[in-house]
């Protein structure tokens, strides 16, 4: 316990005696973290994307003969039912899918009241829990009796999918160069106060310090100097959010009919990520830094 | 207390030292002198294990140091105090903090350090400077600051690397005689040295190396082959200067 208030104390000490340097590394850290950051929100307001369109699109639309009648149509759904990868199988009806068409269509909804006829036809919907299986499910679907045509979206889920994925990957190679860098800056930082007091280091080493007696202050330091980064990082970058979602959470909502990840779980998540980098970041920079210096 | 069996060590280009063998006995003053470059350094570092030797035994206290896991150095240099012809304070420290710190950092309680600091202070003769800082100190001063941190921790070994190379003789000698008081409270010291006089003077038991070996284990002298040495490395071989050295060698101490 003692030994951990020494170190303690001793690495406040450090922190303040140099806090050019330490500001410094804060500074890159902070810079580092914050760009993290807008990739984080890209990621994971990519990722929320993605799971809405999945959810939007995984059912098969089964269009329905003008002349099959909603008993035949109940055959079809209990027939569907029992497959695998269904979770669930409904009756909808032109005048259904007409209401639901003018809800989407919103303020132009009126536009639909002029059509004599409800061109739309009665339709059944299955909901699909495994994409997997969607393929088979739309083929065996086409080989009902009465049925007009089968709609599934794979193309567009595909593409969707494969485009997220696309910049998930990509946020992740680019966050992780830039771990690697900030890694490389808070080292070379603490390298350079390790340097100013290389004779303290190698005093103690003669006098019989462990190395990790050594090492322990510096360690502190880095931690410290990691944790005051994340928490200005975690600050900046939520209310950079905030303002982000402000200006354009509308008109993504009104594009994409999708709502932007709130600030709220986003700030959650920053505060923990950003905790334990800007703490990994600085430890190990530290110790990388202290490696040559403790070698004899 | 320290054996050297066939120890060699090897530079990428040089010897560091060749086939040395030397046993040093509890409450031994050995005198460590040769010409730079013989491997006294070599000889101070591989007692440290600072570096490892390529070949050869090396005892420390009964310990087989050469096969020491680097976990365990630390242990073995609690007992072994060092002393360096720069002294090696902290700036920033007092002279109280100096000495205190070689204490804390092996962990010892509080009580035991505000106890036992100033007892080492007084018994090297600085305790009215315990506040002063480093550089407010004399040169002589400052050594006694070094060799109440390189003691404090009571190490049977102490290791003195050219303590006096940077006092004036009349400091310098002030030094000896501290250190010859530490010896015989039981420390063995092994001093790296190139000051004649003081090696003279103290008639201890010399160890002379040259070129990785050792050329003479005696007690007595300096001798005048390693002081002729020591003059031709400092670059100082005019006929003239080894004529004038020669007869002030000859008047200053017996020859060996």
């Amino acid at each position: 316990m003692k030994r951990f208030f020494y170190t303690l104390k001793q690495a406040f000490l450090q922190f303040l005696r140099n806090f050019n340097m330490s500001l410094a590394s804060i500074f890159a850290i902070t810079a580092m973290l914050l760009i993290l950051s807008i990739f984080f929100i890209l990621v994971i307001n990519v990722n929320t994307a993605a799971q809405t369109i999945q959810q939007d699109y995984d059912s098969i639309e089964i269009f329905l003969d003008d002349k099959t009648t909603e008993a035949q149509a109940n055959v079809i759904i209990q027939d569907m039912k029992q497959k695998q990868g269904v979770e669930d199988a409904f009756y909808k009806s032109r005048e259904e899918a007409m209401t639901e068409f003018k809800t989407r269509w919103g303020e132009n909804g009126y536009l639909l009241d002029s059509l004599k006829d409800n061109p739309l036809p009665n339709s059944v919907v299955i909901m699909i829990s495994d994409l997997e299986a969607a393929d088979e499910l739309a083929e065996a679907a086409a080989g009902y009796d009465g049925v007009e045509d089968v709609k599934f979206y794979k193309d567009t889920v595909d593409k969707l999918l494969n485009i997220t994925r696309f910049v998930q990957i990509a946020a992740i190679v680019l966050m992780i160069f830039l771990i690697i860098v900030s890694i490389v800056v808070v080292s070379n930082t603490i390298k350079l106060t390790v340097f100013n007091r290389a004779d303290e280091i190698s005093i103690m080493k003669y006098v019989g310090a462990t190395n990790w007696f050594i090492r322990g202050p510096f360690l502190v330091e880095g931690i410290i100097i990691g944790v005051v980064s994340a928490g200005i990082s975690i600050g900046l970058s939520t209310l950079l959010y905030k303002k982000v979602v402000e200006v354009l959470g509308d008109q993504i909502f009104s594009v994409l009919s999708m709502p932007m990840v709130p600030v709220g779980f986003l700030a959650y998540n920053f505060t923990w990520i950003f905790l334990a980098l800007g703490i990994s970041i600085g430890a190990c920079g530290s110790i990388i830094s202290m490696r040559k210096f403790l070698d004899a | 207390m320290i054996v050297f069996d066939n120890v060699t060590k090897y530079y990428k280009s040089n010897v560091g030292l060749e086939n040395v063998s030397i046993r040093i006995n509890k409450g031994d003053f050995v005198f460590l002198v040769g010409p730079s470059g013989a491997g006294k350094s070599t000889f101070v570092k591989l007692i440290l294990k600072e570096i490892n030797a390529d070949s050869g035994s090396i005892k420390i206290r009964g310990n087989e140091i050469t096969t020491l896991s680097n976990r365990m150095v630390p242990k073995l240099r609690r007992n072994v105090g060092i002393v360096f012809q720069d002294f090696r304070l902290l700036p920033k420290k007092t002279v109280y903090e100096n000495v205190a710190f070689a204490m804390e950092i092996i962990h010892q309680p509080r009580k035991l350090i505000k106890k036992y600091v100033p007892q080492v202070l007084s018994m090297v003769g600085i305790a009215s400077k315990a506040n002063k800082y480093p550089d407010e100190l004399s040169a002589g001063e400052q050594q006694r600051v070094a060799i109440a941190r390189a003691i404090v921790n009571k190490p049977r070994i102490l290791i003195a690397d050219e303590p006096t190379g940077n006092l004036d003789p009349d400091t310098a000698w002030e030094i000896m005689q501290l250190l010859d008081q530490i010896n015989m409270r039981g420390t063995t010291i092994l001093m790296v040295t190139h000051a004649k006089d003081i090696v003279d003077k103290m008639g201890k038991r010399v160890v002379a190396i040259e070129k990785g070996r050792i050329v003479r284990d005696e007690f007595g002298a300096y001798g005048y082959e390693e002081a002729l040495a020591d003059l031709e490395v400092f670059g100082d071989d005019t006929i003239q200067s080894r004529r004038t050295f020669r007869s002030r060698f000859k008047r200053g101490g017996e020859e060996a």
